[in-house]
């Protein structure tokens, strides 16, 4: 059969070029402008060409806070996904019951981040806050706003409690999706609860475990609101990562060009970590296939 | 190995059955010899798998007890029972080998490694895995993962009994007969107790000795598939088995006559005068299309199946079905139906009646 041409077809795809033209490329065009150019007020603009990128990876100030953003993603990540899944597992799997808890675990995800910010800054707070004031009574020295530690340790319970609900979720639907043959195999072959666990739900977990690390890197990885109205990056630059940084030295300091070069290259962090990630579990996922 | 005694067997999923209708599993006794292989037959939802679930003891019985040889074992849990059963849908453990899969149950047990090995290469090698054996087992076909459930369950020398739920399900055509093969030379070999669930007469009746039908949580025969095919003890036995099914047509019976809308068939067995719903069941490879001397028939099609030819009709407004070899031939004066008086079954309110003494 003759196939036809008919470029006309091109208009039917116009709509959505603008559209996306419109929401994404021209903003992201206009960062990557002003990343080459240097600005005074007056709206005069001089080419720099790489010296934004030169600077920046160069200073201490970019790299101090890509380490800390690292070590926040790694730390909740290595307490969100284990939690998560116990979670997930000790879970009720039918009746009234399991509906409460999902409706219950849901909770913290429908809360707007600066109210979970909020939230937590009074919660922690060492006079008049509940769980700051119990810390306190009991003996322990706890101050976020003052002490570097407890920051941290803060704003990482912070983001357990806001986001281990979400990896719960996916987890239930994994573990829900198994089966029951499966368990009473299982039970016929003498399995133990952890052989249960490593050889029939954590397998058929892999999928949805690949999704909840992905988007709680990503997430972690953006994080902003919530440390920033908890703690607003302090004390000193203890809990400033990526974004609250950039923040900084776009809005603060008014620096156009080296932000937007950080922005740039802070995309690119992203986007080449989860495309390294992603590729690494689908090939050990078609290796596992045997194929 | 050993026998298993079901007492006064009944289960219900309801918390607190109350009547008949709450009971997914009527009462049942059965005794399950050791070493033969049984077929539960019956159709979906009739309770089949309830029964099966009970034995491998990932179900408790409401009522009645559950017996291996001597041995009480309702409460057992299932480990305490060696029990090894296959499901409907092929489990494997993805992650492992087919030889760690295979090794499993032996390891859960705390089975020394050299017997682990010695058995998983003999098993493997009766039901023809050696070549797979250090493949994962999540790339393999659905044919060869029922394998895998199965060697899991042969692996273990203390198994007491192996029970298949619908395991060749998922199984395409062509491989259905092979394994369905394998499954009774293996049987031969080693002379496991195997209870074989399906609602495919055909599974059933080639596999096993003996064939228990089931229909609405009841149990209705066990037999030979000859006995079932020949002397069903109900009526839903002689529909279900057999294509197409039994011929019922209400009757009165006096003695050793029939009356069948009002023309007499000859019984040549007296069954005294019966009340209630009386039907008389005739298979239809017992029939006979006939110009002369049978009931009044009309007949709706005929069908031509190369090998044999099926007529389908109607006597006295019952549906009656006919089976003929091709080579007859039939012309349109045969509207008469003679019926063969010694294949004739004579039912009551559905339960067969045997015929009172000798002719």
């Amino acid at each position: 059969m003759e196939k036809t041409t008919n470029q006309r077809a091109w208009f039917l795809v116009l709509p959505v070029l603008i559209l996306v033209a419109f929401s994404s490329i021209i903003p992201m065009m206009t960062v990557v402008n002003y990343s080459f150019q240097d600005s005074f007020g007056g709206n005069e603009f001089f080419w720099v060409g790489l010296e934004w990128y030169r600077e920046l990876l160069r200073s201490e100030r970019l790299w101090d806070a890509l380490g800390r953003q690292l070590m926040f993603s790694s730390i909740i990540l290595l307490i969100e996904i284990p939690l998560g899944i116990l979670v997930a597992l000790a879970m009720p799997k039918k009746g009234w019951l399991a509906s409460l808890c999902l409706v219950l675990i849901a909770l913290p995800l429908l809360i707007p981040y600066n109210v979970v910010g909020m939230i937590w800054q009074v919660f922690a707070r060492s006079d008049i806050g509940l769980l700051g004031r119990v810390v306190t009574d009991l003996g322990f020295s706890y101050n976020y706003t003052q002490d570097a530690v407890d920051a941290w340790v803060t704003v990482v319970a912070m983001d357990v409690w806001h986001w281990t609900s979400l990896v719960s979720l996916l987890c239930y639907a994994g573990v829900r999706s198994i089966p029951s043959a499966y368990y009473q195999a299982a039970e016929i072959d003498q399995a133990s609860r952890w052989s249960v666990f490593r050889f029939i739900e954590l397998p058929k977990m892999r999928g949805v475990l690949i999704i909840a690390v992905l988007l709680r890197f990503m997430d972690s990885f953006m994080i902003y609101t919530e440390p920033f109205v908890l703690t607003g990056g302090g004390p000193g630059n203890a809990t400033t990562f990526l974004s609250i940084d950039l923040v900084k030295m776009a809005l603060g300091q008014f620096d156009l060009g080296p932000a937007a070069a950080f922005s740039l290259m802070y995309f690119l962090v992203i986007l080449l970590v989860s495309y390294v990630f992603y590729t690494v579990m689908i090939a050990s996922d078609k290796a596992e296939a045997g194929q | 190995m050993a026998s298993i005694t079901l007492q006064n067997l009944a289960h219900s999923y309801a918390p607190n059955p109350q009547g008949e209708a709450d009971f997914a599993l009527k009462e049942v006794n059965l005794k399950w010899g050791d070493g033969e292989a049984y077929a539960l037959l019956g159709p979906s939802g009739c309770g089949k798998t309830t029964l099966l679930n009970i034995m491998s003891g990932l179900l408790t019985p409401t009522r009645g007890r559950v017996l291996f040889d001597e041995r009480d074992v309702t409460a057992a849990p299932t480990a305490e029972r060696n029990i090894a059963q296959v499901f409907q849908f092929p489990v494997v453990y993805d992650t492992m080998s087919v030889r760690e899969n295979l090794a499993f149950p032996l390891r859960n047990r705390g089975v020394d490694a050299g017997i682990i090995a010695a058995r998983v290469d003999r098993i493997a090698d009766m039901i023809g895995l050696t070549p797979l054996l250090g493949k994962k087992a999540q790339g393999l076909g659905a044919d060869l993962k029922q394998k895998i459930s199965l060697g899991r369950g042969m692996v273990r020398d203390d198994v007491n009994a192996i029970l298949f739920d619908e395991p060749l399900t998922v199984i395409d055509p062509h491989l259905k007969w092979e394994l369905r093969t394998q499954l009774k030379a293996l049987h031969r070999e080693f002379g496991h107790t195997m209870v074989y669930v399906t609602h495919d007469q055909t599974e059933a009746l080639t596999f096993a000795d003996k064939v228990v039908v089931m229909n609405e949580g009841r149990v209705l025969q066990i037999g030979t598939p000859q006995e079932l095919f020949e002397t069903p003890a109900h009526r839903f036995v002689g529909y279900f088995i057999g294509s197409p099914g039994m011929n019922f047509l209400p009757a009165t019976i006096d003695g050793a006559f029939a009356s069948i809308g009002g023309e007499r068939v000859d019984l040549g067995k007296s069954y005294g005068s019966l009340e209630g719903a009386v039907e008389i069941g005739i298979r239809p490879e017992f029939v006979k299309l006939t110009s002369s001397n049978g009931l009044p028939l009309e007949i709706n099609r005929i069908q031509d199946a190369g090998r044999q030819k099926f007529v389908n009709g109607n006597v006295f407004g019952a549906e009656v079905n006919i089976v003929m070899d091709a080579s007859e031939a039939i012309d349109a004066g045969m509207t008469r139906l003679a019926i063969e008086p010694a294949k004739i079954s004579v039912f009551q309110d559905g339960w067969r009646v045997e015929p009172k003494g000798a002719e």
